[in-house]
């Protein structure tokens, strides 16, 4: 018999009121201002508009203060805010060649065009906690120093001698695939899985890049480039017939030179993953260099021996939203689904000593 | 400016409640076919797409809506109109569109020339939005199916001749086919693909 | 500026595209101060918006490849009508829907050859602040850069 239950309406409402209590924490101290979020703790913004797939300062770090500071809680109401808005269109793609670099790294050439470029990085501190930040000590002037000549693109070095592959084609006529309006298929496209790891969870693209190192689905990488930078966003606009501006927008893109491949009508020549995310987050962007790397099996004749090369696996399970909204409904209700079980697994007993009740019975009398 | 006018305005002066009003309009006639439901709002588009159609296509169209247009529609600021207000772009073929609009008197092309749909996603398929001269005094049909009490009759005025051989085929793909939204001046009469139609006897 | 070749309009709506990208990126007391600074304001009346909604910022595989869907961008944007006749467009990101009004205000003002100049001068304001500010950061990216030195090592 089904029966429902209807309850806890109070409870529910008093859980509320003690979530916005302690979400205020101590009343003596100040509370943080979402500008506050957005200055100093952008990295936590940066992450929650790349996996939300919602480019947003400001609504970023509005969630991750609701959120409590759970990033994925934070993620999850903001793709659920994206959800109350129409679609303007779709921009014209970046052009991250000509990004305003704030960082920029190669692991593949030390002395190329533009130069190594380390920006605002957390390498080659010692990770060594800093007590003057337990106070609000001064902070040193940055220093300047004149630009000198402007950045090239490391693919573009290795595409001159003909040693790498291309940036990347799709076949003839395809339209990019967008999972925001069609439902998922596999085998999935390289540009859907692209936007599927853009918004991935980037515990899971490390994971996963992580294991392509340790030997399940090796690809030999190196870091032909990583560039941290702001790009224009531009829009078509149907009704002057030319696309405009709408800002800028930073974002975080590398590109992974990877093992080479041949065939008989092509010469040895690197192959390539490509990383491109929003804000700044070079962990997650590598991770899905080599996770894309890692996918194409399809195009190089790969086997599927791995994890990271099963699309399926990698894709299905990549977007932190649609997981914790599964993992998480477990601790929902579900009296009537275990009282079926708890049913079943008595009849199932009662078999059981049915058929075993000899036995048991002689059992107990000798004891 | 006068074709720039015509682009700019005729759209609803409260988008929001105005949209959610004809929403609520077309969703009760689409929930019992054959009935003529009045707009509380309408749009003024640029001619010759009508009042009831252009707030058809304001309340349903949109970014991810490709449109298709009669000859004579797409020859108008119409394309603009629609760009501009909801943010629907042409399709480049009828069986891309998930909205087809016709003009009053416009000819209509056999249905099965647009989207039907797939068995998988019978939703992926044209909605038909056509005006005519009335929706009644034209020869009368007797609409049966989901949603109506024994049968209803219609009797809308200037379909083309084959109009019934055309909505019978389309009866006959089911779950596939189109779906109709039939307009004139303020009012709509709505078929789903459900709805049979047969002569009055 | 960042006008891709192939996509750039002709002279007269290039000029117009450079300053709705300057609109886009002007701050709300930037347009508020240009627009309170308009003498003989033309009323104004609203077209479409300000609404906010969503754009699909793209990217290209391999940074020059084919296109790819990168994830969504907020944009607020308003079309307005000005009483003398012009029609303004404002798009810019983010939810700020008083400034997309006020940016698409002054495109329209843009167009009037008596409110033009005033246009113009904010243009210069926000592209001169725009300027000093990517050449601090440019800059700062500057100073952070490595240069390599080799230790001599060996008998010789």
């Amino acid at each position: 018999m089904y029966v429902a239950v209807k309850g806890g309406e109070a409870a529910i409402a008093n859980a509320h009121r003690l979530l916005a209590d302690r979400r205020r924490g101590e009343r003596s101290l100040p509370s943080i201002t979402i500008e506050q979020v957005v200055e100093q703790l952008g990295l936590a913004v940066d992450r929650v508009m790349a996996e939300a797939s919602l480019y947003d300062r400001a609504l970023a770090a509005l969630a991750v203060r609701q959120a409590r500071g759970d990033m994925i809680e934070a993620i999850f109401i903001l793709r659920a805010y994206r959800t109350t808005l129409p679609r303007f269109g779709y921009a014209e793609p970046i052009d991250t060649a000509n990004m305003k670099i704030e960082r920029r790294v190669s692991a593949t050439y030390k002395d190329l065009p533009g130069g190594q470029l380390l920006g605002p990085t957390f390498d080659y501190t010692h990770r060594l906690l800093d007590p003057s930040l337990l106070g609000d000590e001064p902070v040193e002037e940055v220093a300047l120093k004149e630009p000198s000549e402007p950045v090239m693109r490391v693919s573009d070095i290795l595409d001159g001698e003909g040693l790498i592959e291309g940036d990347g084609e799709m076949p003839e006529g395809h339209v990019a695939g967008d999972l925001t309006r069609e439902p998922m298929e596999f085998p999935m496209a390289r540009d859907l899985r692209l936007q599927a790891l853009a918004r991935g969870d980037e515990g899971f693209l490390l994971a996963l890049a992580y294991s392509t190192q340790r030997g399940y689905g090796r690809t030999h990488p190196f870091v032909g480039e990583i560039r941290i930078g702001e790009v224009e966003v531009e829009l078509e606009l149907p009704e002057l017939g030319f696309a405009v501006s709408l800002g800028v927008i930073r974002v975080t893109e590398c590109q992974m030179v990877s093992q080479f491949k041949g065939s008989a009508k092509q010469p040895p020549q690197f192959t390539r993953g490509y990383g491109l995310v929003f804000g700044q987050s070079e962990r997650k962007a590598m991770s899905m260099s080599l996770v894309d790397r890692a996918l194409r099996t399809d195009e190089f004749s790969e086997d599927i021996v791995a994890p990271a090369q099963d699309q399926e696996f990698v894709i299905s399970h990549a977007d932190n939203v649609q997981a914790t909204g599964f993992v998480e409904h477990l601790k929902l209700p579900h009296y009537v689904d275990f009282q079926a079980e708890l049913d079943l697994v008595r009849r199932m007993r009662r078999e059981y000593e049915t058929a075993h009740g000899g036995e048991d019975g002689m059992k107990e009398a000798a004891e | 400016m006068a074709v720039q006018s015509q682009i700019y305005a005729g759209a609803f002066a409260d988008p929001v409640f105005e949209a959610q009003s004809v929403f609520r309009t077309l969703m009760d006639c689409f929930a019992r076919p054959g009935t003529i439901g009045r707009l509380a709002s309408a749009a003024s588009p640029p001619s010759p797409l009508g009042r009831a159609s252009g707030a058809v296509a304001l309340t349903l169209c949109d970014h991810d809506t490709p449109v298709w247009l009669s000859p004579a529609l797409s020859k108008s600021a119409v394309p603009q109109w629609i760009a501009f207000h909801t943010g629907a772009g042409m399709a480049e073929a009828k069986d891309e569109a998930r909205f087809g609009f016709v003009e009053t008197g416009g000819t209509v092309p056999g249905f099965d020339q647009f989207a039907l749909g797939t068995q998988e996603y019978p939703d992926r398929s044209t909605t038909l939005v056509i005006e005519v001269e009335a929706l009644k005094g034209g020869q009368p049909l007797v609409a049966r199916g989901p949603g109506i009490k024994n049968e209803i009759v219609v009797a809308p005025k200037g379909l083309p001749d084959v109009f019934l051989d055309f909505w019978t085929a389309n009866r006959a793909i089911f779950p596939r086919g189109v779906d109709l939204i039939l307009t004139a001046r303020d009012a709509v009469l709505c078929l789903p693909r459900t709805t049979r139609l047969a002569i009055e006897e | 500026m960042d006008a891709t070749p192939e996509q750039a309009p002709p002279a007269p709506a290039a000029e117009r595209r450079e300053g709705m990208r300057l609109l886009a990126r002007a701050t709300l007391a930037e347009l508020s101060a240009a627009w309170e600074a308009i003498a003989g304001k033309p009323e104004v009346a609203p077209v479409r918006g300000p609404e906010t909604g969503l754009v699909m910022v793209r990217g290209r595989i391999g940074g020059g490849g084919d296109p790819f869907n990168l994830g969504e961008a907020t944009v607020s944007r308003a079309t307005v009508r000005l009483s003398t006749g012009e029609i303004g467009h404002g798009q810019l990101l983010g939810t700020d829907k008083e400034r997309a009004r006020l940016a698409a205000v002054l495109d329209a003002l843009f167009q009037n050859d008596a409110h033009r100049p005033a246009v113009e001068a904010l243009h210069r304001r926000v592209a001169g602040r725009l300027e000093a500010e990517d050449r601090r950061k440019a800059e700062e990216t500057a100073a952070t850069r490595v240069d390599f030195f080799t230790m001599v090592r060996g008998e010789d």
